[in-house]
């Protein structure tokens, strides 16, 4: 009864999501105002139904029902309450559900934060939010329904896959949802802009903060993703540019080009038609992403063979947005003129770069990802790129980043001179120099040009970020927060990159074979084998090794690594144990029994690698205090806009 | 031609030779690390390349899996059930590795016709196949009738 509920709720919000993607849209074409007006009700409404068919899945997860399809599927029995929430996003029908509530809630609290908009503008951007709602409901009523019932129903579940029973990753899709919905609203008022032929600097400054914090959520959600492989998959990587993986960076790297970009349309009144291109794309990769992460079509591109309906669907949604807005694009951008003029030397010059890098970077990521997918679906041959290629490509498009990262905060809009430029950067340029060269040799065991060029890139980074906050006229705290925002998320990608750096120069990485009381060594670090026993839990029986770690003869910790087998799967899993710390972590792993009381055992010793992750909270945090700058909450038309176009 | 004209055909330029640079770089990194596939019968058949890490995949022999006594390096036949190679890694296995399983490993050919493997994976669930060994399986298939 619930499931039906939930059905009729969602064909209810479908009806609903039509009504909001053609009534205001037609209303601020033909100036009827009650039209225009109808969008935040019927926005509202579609979240009312989306929310009660969402609740009701909910409730199928909590009860148990496994008359419904994707409740037997995904859940059982025995499984613990947050993961039965959790499952409701935990596989294909499910995730597009909470996508479709994502989308409609950002709807929402976009019509409740947009008093200084024009009801017009609003109009049309609720209006496209109310499009997209049409495609991802109707994806799901007529090609992936959550609520189908099985018949006959059977007893009990089927387990979902241990590997996903963890907390991190329970709200890592919703996190990474809430960054991929959220650039929804830069594509919508992109759209709206473009129908109109108006684009100005208090567009932009509506824009920004939107896309700020889905930037922030995407990021967290990224960096939520690559932290769970570390300390879950029991590797002890923390990317492997995995398709996957690839599919939420993409958007991620667009979507850093989007905010420098809309940086220099509000500043500077320029790159308009650029600004609405990178929304265009972002979004597009972002459904890019959604549909390859969950269709299925990663594990097997024939998987869109034995469901024609779902590849088909996706294939001409994704024409319709994407051919659509270009199209709407080529005929609409000449008329966003770009009026602010710059000459090389200039900041607009140095964020132009960015964007072409960034984008370059965005490019290089979607041709390894799509390639192979599209000679296998061509039957031509069944190829794939190492990571290999991902990470010789990015290092070298990195450093020529960075540089401008650093840049960037000196040089002046509109125009500036070298020589000015170069007294400035000497300094920053030369202390980091210094780092980069000194750091290695005082402390590390071995010297590489690829730390030089990591170091030097980080401690660029950061200190060009202070020095600005510094050199500024007026005193740091009464600089605005979107100023503060800047030098912190620069801060945290200087962090980020330095783990990145040394984690991956440093790292020490080594499967060997032990007997109890036998001991390896990496360095200072000494791995002794203690004994390997059996533990019995609510639902696994698990081998745990007990492994001493010992910093230069001196008892640091017992580590505790486990081999798990679930009572409802076959299936092993390896459950890492790791030694955290601010500048290194150790890491066991347990391998298998190789008779005679031994075991092989996967030692790592990686520092810094907390880092990477560290970095990226800072990113976020610095993007949140952007987006919470009080010029973008500035109600009403200002007055005296410096630059109009 | 105006300054300002100048100046923007130099940054065009610039950017145009930096973008293909980097377009260059990107390409040749691509094809110095594209893998392909290939099935036991293809590597019998001498269709592997001699110098280059490929891939290969395919079902695990029953009671192919040796161990050597003193360190991490073990043997094991794959099989696409037409031709049997086989493979010597030296680490952990996967959690999944076992015997009957579809596998995928990744290495080159040695001398004797031993895949010396780097990596071997096998995936995170239990009653998948990965599709490059199932579509193997299928043309061997084919192949015998």
């Amino acid at each position: 009864m619930i499931a039906e509920i939930g059905h009729v709720a969602l064909i209810i919000a479908f009806v609903l999501a039509v009504i909001q993607a053609l009534v205001p849209l037609a209303g601020a074409q033909l100036g009827k105002t009650r039209w225009i007006n109808l969008a935040t009700p019927v926005a509202r409404g579609q979240l009312l139904f989306v929310g009660l068919a969402y609740v009701c899945l909910t409730y199928s997860f909590l009860v148990n029902d496994f008359s419904v399809r994707y409740v037997a599927s995904t859940s059982n029995t025995a499984l613990p309450l947050i993961y039965k929430i959790s499952g409701v996003w935990g596989a294909h029908e499910g995730s597009l559900l909470l996508w479709a509530l994502l989308l409609s809630s950002w709807t929402v609290v976009v019509s409740i934060f947009s008093t200084g908009i024009p009801k017009i503008m609003l109009a049309r951007v609720i209006s496209v939010m109310g499009m997209v709602s049409v495609g991802f409901i109707s994806f799901m009523l007529f090609t992936s329904n959550p609520f189908v019932r099985l018949f006959p129903a059977p007893v009990d579940g089927r387990s979902l896959n241990p590997l996903l029973q963890d907390p991190g990753l329970a709200i890592h899709p919703p996190m990474l949802y809430m960054g991929y919905v959220g650039f929804s609203v830069a594509f919508a008022f992109s759209i709206a802009a473009m129908i109109d032929g108006k684009l100005d600097a208090a567009w932009a400054r509506w824009v920004r903060p939107w896309t700020n914090i889905a930037w922030v959520f995407m990021t967290l959600g990224i960096a939520l993703g690559s932290w769970w492989a570390y300390y879950e998959l029991g590797w002890g990587g923390w990317w492997f540019w995995d398709p996957v993986e690839n599919a939420s960076l993409m958007p991620w790297l667009v979507g850093t080009a989007l905010i420098h970009s809309l940086a220099v349309t509000e500043k500077r009144a320029a790159f308009k038609s650029w600004t609405v291109l990178l929304a265009i794309f972002t979004f597009s990769l972002v459904l890019l992403g959604t549909f390859l992460v969950r269709s299925g079509v990663l594990t097997s591109v024939h998987a869109f063979a034995t469901d024609p309906a779902r590849g088909v669907f996706i294939l001409v949604f994704l024409i319709i947005v994407i051919g659509g807005s270009l199209l709407l694009y080529a005929w609409r951008a000449p008329s966003l003129r770009s009026v602010g003029q710059f000459s090389i030397v200039s900041r607009e010059t140095g964020l132009l770069l960015n964007n072409v890098i960034l984008a370059t970077m965005a490019g290089t990521v979607l041709l390894g990802t799509l390639y192979p997918l599209v000679l296998d679906a061509l039957g031509v041959g069944k190829i794939s790129v190492g990571p290999p290629y991902f990470n010789q490509v990015m290092v070298w498009l990195a450093v020529p980043l960075y540089l401008l990262m650093g840049l960037g905060f000196f040089v002046r809009w509109k125009k500036d001179s070298l020589s000015r430029l170069s007294r400035k950067a000497i300094i920053p340029l030369a202390v980091s120099l210094v780092i980069a060269i000194l750091l290695p040799l005082l402390f590390a065991p071995e010297q590489h040009w690829l730390t030089f060029i990591g170091l030097i890139s980080a401690s660029w980074v950061a200190l060009t970020a202070l020095l600005w906050l510094l050199n500024s006229n007026t005193s740091p705290f009464k600089l605005p927060l979107s100023t503060w925002g800047a030098v912190i998320a620069h801060l945290g990608m200087a962090v980020t990159v330095t783990g990145i750096t040394l984690t991956s120069m440093y790292s020490h990485e080594k499967d060997v074979r032990l007997a109890p009381g036998e001991f390896y060594e990496i360095g200072d670090y000494q791995f002794k084998l203690i004994g390997v026993k059996e533990v019995r839990r609510d639902n696994y029986i698990a081998y745990q090794g007990v492994v001493e770690a010992s910093e230069a003869g001196k008892h640091l910790v017992l580590l505790h690594p486990e081999k798990r087998t679930y009572s409802q799967s076959s299936m092993p899993m390896t459950e890492a144990a790791i030694d955290a710390g601010l500048f290194r972590d150790l890491f066991v792993a347990l391998g298998e029994p190789l008779g005679s009381g031994s075991w092989s055992l996967r030692i790592y010793h990686k520092p810094f690698v907390r880092w990477i992750w560290m970095g990226s909270l800072i990113m976020a945090f610095g993007g949140l205090l952007a987006a919470m700058d009080k010029r973008y909450r500035r109600r009403g038309k200002t007055k005296n806009e410096a630059v109009s176009s | 031609m105006t300054p300002r004209r100048k100046q923007r055909l130099i940054m065009v330029v610039f950017m145009l030779l930096g973008i293909s640079i980097a377009t260059t770089l990107a390409l040749k990194a691509f094809n110095e690390n594209m893998m392909f596939f290939y099935s036991p019968t293809e590597i019998k058949e001498g269709k592997a390349p001699t110098n280059q890490d490929f891939r290969l995949g395919g079902l695990v022999v029953e009671g192919s899996v040796r161990r050597k006594d003193n360190n991490l390096t073990v043997f094991f036949d794959l099989t696409d059930n037409n031709e049997v190679i086989t493979v010597s890694y030296e680490g952990i296995l996967p959690d999944l590795f076992r015997e009957g399983q579809g596998i995928i490993a990744r290495g080159q050919l040695n001398d004797d016709g031993v895949v010396i493997a780097v990596e071997v994976l096998a995936k995170h669930d239990e009653n998948y196949m990965p599709p490059e060994v199932s579509d193997a399986l299928e043309k061997a298939k084919g192949e015998q009738q």
